[in-house]
């Protein structure tokens, strides 16, 4: 069973303390280009290179900022961000598997969509696809998501993170308001 | 170390993610719709403890300034946060949620993931336009924290310390989780028992 509010929200608050606790604060939109990186790599070996220093570095201008960050990242895999990401799956699915899933039909269609829009699957994919596209661009283009901006950002009170919450909030209530127009029966 | 920890910490996240709901469409969708908000509350009461849990333990020297990473405020912050809550509307995911939700065997996250990976990749691409637009442009001095956090080397917007306006934002957050209504649009339905 999902846990209450009350629950979830310690159990949470807990997560994201021993996070900047022990090691840094949470993130994971970075990860998605770090895996990017590492496919386009193989496909292309000169795409992440080291310059006569050690230094690592792109031909992408954007895996090359930072001092080569981004591209670093990508060809050493087990890296704290990358393996957390990882593993956030690994606990995700724990849980999932411990509950006794989500059941065949809402891990198809879940049901607020099934509601509101139907029982072909397609439609639903192609909007989590295209849902995923607009999400990481704007993750990318904010420099974090809703861990690292919004969870991470607002627990540390960075100015960024009120800034990024105030974007997110201010587009998804609209959009959700007039998308999901019926509730599912409970 | 630093694997066990990324190890031990990611999977906790991953655990509480999912018990929260926050890895189903439908929880998230009634939230951004304001029909059932226990989600946002869970998310603002954790943002409140996690806050009055670091800066408090910063104060007694328990937690380590330096683990603190501010992100720079720039106008891409605000438009890439306007398109992040346009696709986690429409997609039911934001980043980690895709990927926890994936692993717990929802199809329709790895239609999420494929369309980040897409998306992260289309950023790659742009960024040096992006760039060239002034979209990144650091605003308010960049990486900065709303007061002064003693030691952790950001500016703060305000002269006030910044770890005790850390705790007190951290409570406001909490009292705010609990004044929410759990069901605002539902107020003829029975009332919640009693807690």
């Amino acid at each position: 069973m999902t846990w209450n509010w009350k629950t979830g929200g310690v159990a949470l608050g807990l997560a994201i303390f021993l996070a900047v606790l022990l090691v840094k604060p949470v993130g994971v939109s970075t990860q998605f280009v770090i895996l990017d990186a590492m496919v386009a790599d193989q496909v292309n070996p000169d795409l992440i290179t080291r310059t006569d220093e050690g230094a690592w570095t792109s031909t992408n201008a954007y895996l090359a900022k930072s001092n080569g960050k981004y591209a670093k990242n990508a060809a050493n895999p087990l890296n704290y961000s990358f393996v957390f990401v990882i593993a956030l799956m690994v606990g995700a699915g724990i849980s999932a598997w411990l509950r006794g899933g989500n059941g065949r039909e809402d891990n198809r269609i879940p049901a607020l969509w099934r509601a509101n829009f139907g029982d072909a699957a397609w439609k639903r994919n192609l909007a989590a696809f295209a849902g995923g596209f607009i999400v990481l661009y704007g993750a990318r283009l904010a420099g974090g998501c809703t861990s690292g901006h919004m969870m991470s950002g607002l627990m540390q009170t960075s100015l960024s993170g009120y800034i990024f919450t105030l974007g997110a909030f201010a587009a998804a209530i609209p959009v959700a308001l007039m998308m999901y127009r019926k509730d599912v029966q409970s | 170390m630093t694997i066990f920890l990324a190890l031990l910490i990611g999977g906790l996240f991953g655990f509480v993610l999912d018990r929260i709901g926050a890895t189903n469409p439908t929880v998230l969708g009634r939230m951004l719709a304001l029909v059932k908000l226990g989600l946002m509350k869970a998310i603002l009461l954790a943002i409140g403890l996690g806050s009055v849990l670091m800066f408090a333990g910063q104060m007694i020297g328990l937690v380590d300034v330096g683990h603190m990473s501010v992100k720079t405020a720039y106008i891409g912050v605000f438009v890439g946060g306007l398109l992040l809550g346009t696709g986690w509307a429409i997609g039911g995911y934001c980043p980690g949620t895709g990927l926890a939700g994936a692993a717990g065997g929802r199809r329709d996250a790895l239609y999420f993931i494929a369309g980040g990976l897409l998306g992260a990749a289309a950023y790659m691409v742009t960024y040096p336009s992006l760039k060239a637009m002034g979209l990144l442009e650091k605003i308010a001095g960049g990486k900065v924290t709303i007061g002064t956090v003693p030691g952790s080397g950001y500016d703060g917007l305000i002269g006030m310390r910044g770890d005790v306006l850390g705790i007190l934002l951290g409570l406001a957050f909490v009292a705010v989780a609990f004044a929410l209504p759990e069901n605002p649009r539902k107020r003829e339905a029975a009332p919640v028992a009693a807690e």
